[in-house]
């Protein structure tokens, strides 16, 4: 029992009681940070291929694109409960549903960047005997890293603020804090988890805008 | 298969078709509650990224307000929010607008700095004035963006909108947390079913009103199926 409840008054933060719970939050966010890593790189598995392909045989590109958006558009405690009667209450359930996800945003950005590699300079490819594997890996794929990085960017993000709403179905790292302070009425806890949930997310977004100056050193004007 | 049997059931049992707690109730607060929130976020929105776009001014700010909106769990806003206020549609109401806001100003912004700087200019030398260039120009060359930010957000509020049910909310999202709180799945599955469709339906309508709402004139010049960059997934 929060000591603030005694006085019947609840703060915003009740800094006593936080650092004595560090370890707790140490925990959670080291499961919200597993869980979202491990969503994007599941995610960069699949699309990455996937885009690939898409965009290699023009005739699955519109209906890649199509039916992404629509599943995109589903709201993910509703796909979290549509998986729970196959996959049950287990990590496996919000990982198959975050990767879902980050792949919805993953493989159109990848068709995207593919598409916007100028044709001219695939012309110039071939002409200097780039085979199509070769052509892909050292030209195409270079050139689609500023529209790839963005949507893993934005994956990552998304990806965390998702990650919180797994706490109704048992996992959630910093969302069962949040879950927590909800059900015992007290707000240290909630804000606080929320609070570095948003920080988290910043933090991971600059991090990775770093990575795409380093990556991209051509892109740095933008 | 069993399973999606008994889903069936509980689909075709006439006593959740009525009532209080029966699926027309709740799709109603659902609808509801969400368009409350959506036009409330637009009255603050779109105003705001309107005059930015027509200015262009502050576009660091109104394109950089989309990324930290989607930083924010709309799990932990709405858990403040409901500490904050209490029981009742206020919270809901307010977390809700308030994740819509991002994506509409963002939009609205691009929306309008994008317009044709010599489109203005030609209106300007055929006379109109400030507000009627805004509205009778650079408004309907908009529409398209400005309605993406609009569906963005509708389709998130929907979404979100499930989430309300865990802070004593109506809507579809009754099912869905019941449903895991009772271990009743099937209940779980069909309102999970109910909230996806509702938020398709959305999507798709959404993009009608849009196709309805742009000029003829834009439809065609507009370059078909180029794809569309994810802007934000909240809930």
């Amino acid at each position: 029992m929060p000591v603030g409840k005694f006085l019947n008054y609840d703060p915003w933060v009740n800094w006593g009681w936080l650092g004595s719970h560090v370890p707790l939050f140490e925990s959670a966010l080291q499961q919200h940070l597993s869980l979202t890593l491990f969503a994007v790189l599941g995610g960069l598995v699949i699309s990455l291929p996937l885009g690939v392909v898409a965009h290699r045989w023009g005739v699955l590109r519109n209906p890649v694109l199509t039916v992404s958006g629509i599943f995109y558009s589903i709201p993910s405690i509703a796909l979290f409960s549509l998986l729970i009667p196959y996959t049950g209450l287990t990590a496996l359930t919000a990982e198959v549903g975050l990767i879902g996800y980050t792949v919805l945003i993953l493989v159109r950005n990848v068709i995207v960047g593919l598409e916007a590699v100028p044709p001219d300079v695939i012309d110039a490819a071939n002409g200097m005997g780039y085979r199509p594997l070769a052509r892909l890996l050292r030209i195409e794929l270079p050139l689609a890293l500023p529209a790839i990085i963005a949507g893993i960017r934005i994956a990552t993000v998304t990806t965390i603020g998702l990650v919180t709403i797994t706490a109704v179905i048992g996992l959630g790292g910093l969302g069962q804090l949040i879950l927590q302070g909800l059900i015992e009425n007290f707000h240290t806890p909630l804000v606080v988890a929320t609070v570095l949930s948003i920080v988290l997310a910043l933090i991971a977004d600059l991090t990775l805008a770093g990575v795409q100056r380093l990556a991209i050193p051509w892109g740095r004007t933008v | 298969m069993s399973f999606l049997v008994s889903v069936w059931q509980w689909f075709a049992d006439p006593s959740h078709w009525s009532g209080p707690e029966g699926v027309p109730q709740r799709l109603l607060e659902h609808v509801q509650l969400s368009a409350e929130s959506v036009a409330v976020g637009a009255l603050i929105a779109l105003p705001i990224g309107i005059a930015l776009g027509h200015y262009g001014r502050f576009g660091n700010l109104a394109i950089n307000i989309s990324n930290v909106g989607r930083a924010i769990p709309s799990f932990g806003l709405l858990v403040i929010a409901f500490q904050a206020w209490g029981l009742g549609d206020l919270p809901i109401i307010v977390t809700l607008a308030a994740l819509a806001i991002p994506p509409m100003v963002t939009n609205s912004y691009v929306a309008l700095s994008e317009v044709d700087p010599d489109i203005k200019e030609a209106a300007r030398a055929m006379g109109y004035r400030e507000l009627t260039q805004l509205l009778r120009v650079e408004l309907p060359l908009a529409v398209p963006l400005v309605m993406a930010g609009i569906r963005t957000s509708a389709v998130q509020v929907v979404a979100t909108m499930t989430l309300a049910a865990i802070i004593a909310g109506g809507g579809f999202g009754r099912f869905v947390i019941d449903g895991i709180a009772q271990q009743n799945y099937q209940m779980m599955f069909a309102g999970a079913l109910l909230v996806a469709l509702l938020a398709i339906a959305t999507e798709l309508s959404l993009s009608g009103v849009e196709r309805l709402l742009v000029p003829q004139g834009l439809r065609l010049l507009r370059t078909q199926g180029r794809g569309r960059a994810i802007i934000a997934k909240v809930a």
